[in-house]
């Protein structure tokens, strides 16, 4: 399956925050180079969109262009990934965003319902250290 | 470009138009792009629709825009208290501020209509309407049925039928006790 971008991306639960399932998708390459060049593993994908949402200096729409492609892909987020856009958030004084991340990988997970609970697990930390509030303790759903 | 072909069209009228709308509207990236200054004619007029628009969108989770584009002075106070720590907001101060920025929440924007009962509702009574149709057809439209529906006629039928031995074996005359002269059980 393409992406518009050009780039190939194979839906794998390895990837994905899923804890105990295991794998049987094929191998974790998220972009392909139609010319040929080296496959991404899922380290490095995480890698580079961690770098991404820890810039220091990152702008609004900076944080809204990430987090509306990081979506457009076909995978669940890792917490790490996550966190880095909600301490993002937090250096844009953005609460309103932060929470939609959280409502966005919900719905991201589609009928795979234990994949957020998990997320939410993983990332309680820091959601109590940024003092966000997921939606549903705000009792929006 | 777009923004070329508007500002000729302007040129003719000095509009004066500066795009103040769009200044209020815009994010700081968008104004680079949607303000043209044209050699001293003034500024390209740039229509609502051309501007970033507010969506609720699952596969676009951070429009562009803020819903709320103008913050009455409770909200702005809000915001303000945003930019200090989060966890000293109430719950209902956090879902104002969600307010602020989105108008639906995930939750909200995916629940279903209930469309489905109007179209359940319209496909019944149009079935029922053409019933109607239908009845006064018969009524009003269609001649009388021909003789050979009448009960004698079709008494007189069934015996001729069984007198030739229709389909003897296994269909119409096998299920007629010939003996007794009645159907069999």
């Amino acid at each position: 399956m393409r992406n518009w971008g050009g780039s190939v991306v194979h839906f794998n639960w390895r990837h994905t925050v899923y804890g105990y399932v295991q794998s049987c998708y094929t191998p974790l390459a998220q972009r392909c180079y139609s010319h040929g060049g080296k496959l991404e593993s899922d380290e490095e994908f995480d890698a580079r969109w961690v770098t991404y949402f820890n810039k220091a200096d990152i702008d609004a729409w900076e944080l809204r262009k990430g987090m509306n492609t990081l979506i457009g892909y076909d995978l669940v987020p890792e917490p790490k990934i996550l966190e880095a856009a909600l301490r993002a958030c937090r250096r844009l004084d953005d609460l309103a965003s932060a929470m939609r991340i959280l409502e966005a990988v919900k719905d991201k997970s589609g009928p795979h319902k234990k994949i957020y609970p998990y997320l939410i697990q993983e990332l309680r930390p820091t959601l109590d250290e940024l003092g966000i509030s997921t939606p549903e303790e705000l009792g929006m759903d | 470009m777009v923004f070329g072909a508007l500002a000729k069209r302007e040129q003719v009228r000095d509009c004066g138009m500066l795009a103040t709308r769009a200044l209020s509207l815009v994010g700081k990236r968008a104004i680079s792009t949607s303000i043209c200054v044209r050699g001293g004619h003034g500024v390209a007029k740039v229509d609502d629709y051309a501007l970033p628009a507010y969506f609720d969108r699952r596969e676009n989770p951070l429009p562009d825009v803020q819903f709320v584009t103008e913050l009455n002075a409770v909200q702005k106070s809000l915001k303000e208290k945003e930019k200090g720590s989060w966890a000293t907001l109430s719950n209902e101060e956090k879902i104002a501020l969600y307010h602020i920025s989105f108008k639906q929440s995930f939750a909200e924007m995916n629940e279903g209509t209930k469309e489905w009962k109007s179209v359940i509702a319209g496909m019944f009574f149009f079935i029922g309407m053409t019933g109607l149709v239908v009845l006064w057809q018969r009524k009003f439209v269609y001649g009388p049925v021909p003789p050979t529906f009448e009960s004698e006629w079709k008494e007189k039928e069934v015996q001729r039928m069984l007198d030739m031995r229709i389909n003897p074996v296994e269909g119409f005359s096998a299920k007629w006790d010939y003996e007794n002269k009645e159907w069999k059980k």
